[in-house]
């Protein structure tokens, strides 16, 4: 369990991080967003025991992070934002180093180096200076470090920035595939992201919570929540119609063919939209109703508090 | 501080494993090398000794232990590795120790290199080799000096220009308080106890002091106790920066 207390940071006049709660039960993958700056790296730093707060209280497992930094700093693993690793060294023995570190000997050591490594695939480079790696890989090798002692708790900052499609898709299996005991809290400002790995979100924006709720809650806050979008094969003259039923609010036209129908308050359209297009004997291509976006929902809290 | 030992090993590996070291090294070398026989008349002088090697070997380090230093956690703040290494569990201190033993014992190794100079007099004659042992002792000792302060001065910033700078005039400084140079500027106006003061600061005091083969409890404690406040306020520079 990780307790978050009215977390507070200041540098100087700026408050970066101005009074945040919240908590992480064990088997959750959170989704920490916010916009640049809005103080989830601050956040995470003082999660870590990097940052020391201004104010509030962190907790990890019951250990007091400002207390007892060590204690805690050692169930946790942490991927830092941009993955800093020592260039000049090999990624086998970066791994040994912190692995050392981190308190692991001779043929456990060993044991959870070939386990990671192949979890996060860099057997190949294994030789190579870290230097000479490309950003995915550096990326996973700083994936590695933070899972080499096979930590209760992942704090992972910005775990796929910069990465290509398929290194992103590699990075987030690899979290979906991480024991259903841990806790792992990710910060990203991917929403995609959001919804393909997390069991909850947290948004901040100016150093404050604005949303706290699972994915699928929060795209109902979404204005596309139960929009219906409607594609027909060739254009029709569908608009006046759409727009007289009751159930039906805004009528969007995407293009000549499309629409996008929104729902009155309170109301499902998807019956009548049905019966109109039956009675009319228009050609739908594609019908689907939207379960809400994200991005959406993140641009009007963000914006909101800003 | 199983911890320092882990650190310890993985910077002096480090040194090996980048060009730096063996640069420094050849460096260190020539200039060595360049000083004892040009400069310090080290054949024309006709005595059996180093005394042509330790009289120029502050100045040395006064220039090259400033490049040696300045990366030690400039860069680790410039890279941001110093957030991996303070999320890692240890304690600061245990990370600023053993990055300063690794420079110390990396510099016993450049001194140990020029060991050819003490056979060639014990070739060319019968040196004192006591004092010469001593010489060596005290060089390495008011090595620790200089990487403890560079070290601090590492710490304090995150540009390794500057660390370079402000080492090598605080290191420059030191050794020369004990030169009439600076002595004459104190002696117009300053009561005798800043005088004795300012040159009891010098590094080359203390060094010659022990280079004469004479180890003298005062001198080893200088030095000493200015590796431990360099070292213990590098901890804290180290520690401030993580809680900003």
């Amino acid at each position: 369990m990780i307790k978050i207390q009215n977390l507070e940071k200041k540098y100087g006049d700026i408050q970066a991080v101005s009074g945040i709660s919240f908590d992480v039960a064990p088997g959750e993958v959170l989704g920490f967003l916010g916009p640049n700056g809005a103080g989830k790296t601050t956040t995470m730093r003082m999660i870590t025991g990097y940052v020391q707060p201004s104010g509030g209280s962190v907790s990890v497992m019951g250990i007091d992070v400002a207390q007892a930094p060590q204690q805690a700093q050692k169930i946790m693993g942490y991927l830092p934002e941009g993955a800093p690793l020592y260039g000049e060294m090999t990624v086998a023995a970066f791994l040994g180093f912190v692995g050392r570190v981190r308190g692991l000997r001779g043929a456990q050591l060993k044991q959870r180096m070939e386990q990671v490594v192949a979890q996060v695939s860099l057997q190949h480079v294994m030789q190579q200076p870290i230097e000479t790696l490309s950003k995915g890989f550096k990326r996973r090798v700083g994936l590695a470090q933070a899972l080499i002692h096979d930590p209760q708790v992942l704090i992972l900052d910005e775990p796929t920035d910069g990465l290509d499609p398929n290194q992103k898709h590699e990075v987030r299996k690899l979290i979906q595939n991480l024991s259903k005991d841990k806790i792992v809290v990710i910060s990203t400002h991917i929403l995609e992201e959001v919804d393909a790995l997390c069991s909850r979100v947290v948004i901040i924006s100016k150093g404050r919570i604005v949303a706290n709720s699972t994915p699928t809650e929060l795209a109902t806050q979404s204005r596309f929540h139960k929009a219906i979008f409607l594609r027909f094969s060739q254009a029709y003259e569908a608009l006046p119609s759409l727009e007289a039923l009751p159930e039906v609010g805004d009528v969007e036209q995407v293009d000549d063919a499309s629409y996008l129908l929104f729902a009155a308050p309170d109301k499902a359209p998807l019956h009548a939209v049905n019966q109109l297009i039956h009675s009319r004997n228009w050609d739908v291509e594609e019908l689907h109703i939207e379960r809400g976006r994200l991005d959406d929902v993140f641009r009007r809290l963000t914006m909101e508090a800003a | 501080m199983n911890g320092v030992g882990i650190v310890f090993k993985r910077e002096l590996l480090s040194y090996v494993s980048t060009s730096l070291a063996y640069l420094f090294t050849v460096i260190f070398l020539v200039l060595s090398g360049i000083f004892t026989f040009y400069l310090g008349h080290f054949f024309e002088r006709g005595q059996a000794d180093l005394e042509a090697f330790f009289n120029y070997i502050p100045w040395l380090f006064v220039v090259l232990v400033p490049a040696l230093t300045m990366r030690l956690w400039a860069e680790e703040r410039s890279t941001g590795t110093i957030e991996l290494l303070l999320t890692l569990p240890v304690p600061p201190f245990v990370w600023v120790l053993g990055k300063f033993m690794a420079a110390w014992v990396y510099l016993a190794g450049a001194l140990a290199l020029t060991t050819p100079f003490w056979f060639t007099v014990n070739y060319l004659g019968d040196p004192d080799n006591g004092a010469i042992l001593a010489g060596y002792i005290g060089s390495w000792f008011m090595a620790g000096g200089f990487l403890a302060l560079g070290s601090m001065f590492s710490a304090a910033t995150k540009n390794q220009v500057i660390a370079f700078i402000l080492t090598l005039v605080v290191c420059f400084l030191l050794v020369a308080s004990g030169f009439p140079m600076v002595q004459d500027f104190f002696s117009a106006w300053a009561p005798n106890g800043v005088l004795d003061l300012v040159a009891d600061l010098s590094f080359f005091r203390h060094f010659e002091a022990i280079s004469r083969g004479v180890i003298d409890l005062r001198d080893v404690l200088y030095f000493g106790s200015i590796i431990v406040l360099g070292v213990w306020a590098t901890a804290h520079l180290v520690k401030r920066t993580a809680s900003n």
